[in-house]
């Protein structure tokens, strides 16, 4: 692009920096608003920054059994027993579709697509009224198992491609030598699967800890959970107190981030836009 | 390596049996339910008679056709205004990215960056940056371009939908532009050069080397897009006015009306938003095939 519009060489080289400076600025810029807003006592209207700063809503928001440190028990928890769950049911799942071929294979990982396609209200609604006659609405366990809709076709997708590079010689060779299958996978089969293993429980944890609709019908406003906090004090509190909420709701997200820019493969990245 | 040990037909239905049978009841039975309740069926008050009553009324009836017809082409103007701007400021910033020579992991992690981000903390954070009283609206009051919070256009909750766009719009752009740059990595350098030794310019070497090549992966991006925006609730639901309504911000509220007779309808909407994005995939793949038959 900026090939064209450079006048002098010089420019030339700045011009594509500078509009990518730019452009992080506007990425960053949310995040800018909410460290500036968490901190401000005092910011009247025409002020760039804050003319006092306090803690005070930290203090405030993580006061014992405030609904703020509630609502973050609540979504650890939720979010922890969903990505465990979703990795003890998908790896098995993971293991047939990454090593063998079998008739209807392809059946089966459109079918594990499909959660990711249609839109999230026309499950919800009818899973809802489900879990109405089955006394799963109004608790976590209900909220938790609902979950696993987005997160587990998505931990079996992740894992499947962890076991399609996979060499199965390794465990007959343990089984010769007169190893016990939870040996062979305690052993051998876990340790050369945990790379994948850590990143599809990372982003399990990550898709359940982002859930708004599904925990706000299932849960039907008494499982507050961070998203759910976030959403009422969006149209209602004080910027102060929006401002801690959303950092605290986004911090593992970011921090994940960290971790795993690295190892992000491809197929992890399609299932964030639906965070 | 998996013929040494070709497991048994049971032993496959064992390992897929445990996932399967789950999405099975909680997605199928929520789907199915979902469509049998849009139409009429309702046991709860024995009702079991199948019917279109719902989707007729949803189209024609005094009391919805309003709310449906508006909020679809509210729908759709998010969905393809935010769809489009993305897919092309995605191409220019991979593009860009693609061609620095200094700090390329920087840039990319800082692409990256908003990835993660939650659709609901993307609407809260327009809504700090973006109101009358924000943090833009501060800048431009530095500068002295405006001077009261209502010098300052009306960027979010406003009947055009413009900061439910600029939310997706900062949402999706990273999400497109990082699947480019995957493919742009992938394509070799020697199209570029050889091009570039005839004398082609920046123009045509994006013209008729780099898009041929990046298009098929742009597409599915974009589409991935369009039905996610076309049917997602938080982003309209924070950021968006009460009329026009976009469709799954109606949906969600027919669905929790006190008035248990607007449940049909909702069922019945949240199902025609899954075939419009349905038929939207339809087409694609329909012109995706004729496309390839011609080449």
């Amino acid at each position: 692009m900026a090939e064209r519009h450079g006048r002098t060489p010089k420019l030339k080289t700045i011009m594509p920096y500078a509009a990518l400076g730019l452009i992080g600025l506007v990425l960053t810029a949310p995040l800018i608003a909410f460290l500036l807003n968490a901190f401000a006592r005092q910011w009247f209207f025409p002020q760039l920054l804050p003319e006092t700063w306090t803690f005070d809503a930290w203090g405030r928001l993580f006061s014992a059994g405030s609904e703020f440190t509630q609502a973050l028990g609540n979504s650890t928890l939720i979010a922890t027993v969903v990505a465990l769950i979703s990795l003890m049911l998908g790896l098995p799942a993971a293991r047939a579709l990454g090593l063998y071929r079998f008739r209807g294979k392809r059946l089966l990982e459109f079918l594990l697509l499909l959660p990711a396609v249609v839109p999230p209200l026309a499950v919800s609604m009818g899973l809802t009224v489900n879990f109405l006659r089955w006394g799963l609405t109004g608790n976590w366990i209900g909220v938790a198992v609902a979950h696993l809709v987005p997160v587990l076709p998505y931990v079996v997708l992740v894992l499947s491609g962890t076991f399609a590079t996979y060499d199965i010689s390794h465990e007959q060779q343990a089984r010769t030598l007169g190893a016990k299958p939870l040996a062979v996978f305690l052993y051998i089969t876990l340790p050369m699967i945990f790379p994948g293993v850590v990143v599809a429980g990372l982003f399990a944890f990550l898709i359940s800890w982002s859930q708004y609709l599904l925990t706000l019908l299932v849960g039907s406003g008494r499982v507050i959970t961070l998203p759910i906090l976030l959403f009422s004090s969006a149209s209602g509190s004080n910027n102060t107190t929006i401002a801690v909420q959303a950092l605290m709701f986004t911090a593992p997200t970011l921090l994940l981030l960290i971790f795993t820019s690295r190892v992000l493969a491809r197929n992890a990245l399609t299932g964030l836009v639906r965070l | 390596m998996s013929s040494e040990s070709k497991p048994s037909g049971w032993q496959l239905i064992a390992l897929l049996a445990p996932a399967v049978l789950v999405l099975l009841v909680l997605f199928g039975g929520g789907l199915a339910y979902s469509i049998l309740q849009s139409l009429g069926w309702q046991p709860l008050i024995g009702q079991y008679r199948l019917s279109l009553d719902a989707y007729t009324s949803l189209l024609f009836s005094r009391e919805y056709a309003e709310v449906f017809w508006s909020g679809l082409a509210f729908s759709l103007w998010i969905s393809a205004a935010s769809t489009l701007i993305s897919t092309v400021l995605a191409v220019i910033v991979a593009l860009l990215i693609y061609h620095t020579v200094r700090g390329t992991r920087l840039w990319t992690f800082l692409f990256q960056f908003n990835l993660p981000v939650p659709h609901l903390v993307a609407g809260v954070g327009m809504l700090f940056l973006l109101s009358q009283s924000g943090l833009l609206s501060r800048g431009t009051a530095a500068l002295g371009l405006t001077h009261t919070p209502s010098d300052f256009p009306v960027l979010v909750r406003d009947t055009n939908g413009i900061g439910i766009i600029i939310a997706y719009v900062w949402k999706e752009t990273p999400f497109i532009g990082i699947i480019l740059l995957g493919v742009l990595r992938s394509i070799s350098d020697s199209y570029d050069i050889t091009a570039r030794n005839l004398g082609a310019n920046f123009w045509q070497r994006f013209r008729y080397i780099i898009l041929p090549l990046i298009t098929p992966s742009l597409l599915s991006a974009s589409l991935i897009v369009f039905a996610f925006t076309f049917g997602a609730y938080e982003i309209p639901a924070l950021v968006g006015v009460r009329f026009p309504r976009a469709l799954p911000v109606t949906a969600l509220r027919l669905f929790t009306d006190a008035d248990l007779n607007a449940r049909p309808q909702a069922m019945a909407l949240s199902i025609l938003i899954a075939l419009i994005i349905s038929l939207v995939i339809g087409v694609y793949l329909w012109l995706r095939g004729m496309a390839e038959r011609l080449n």
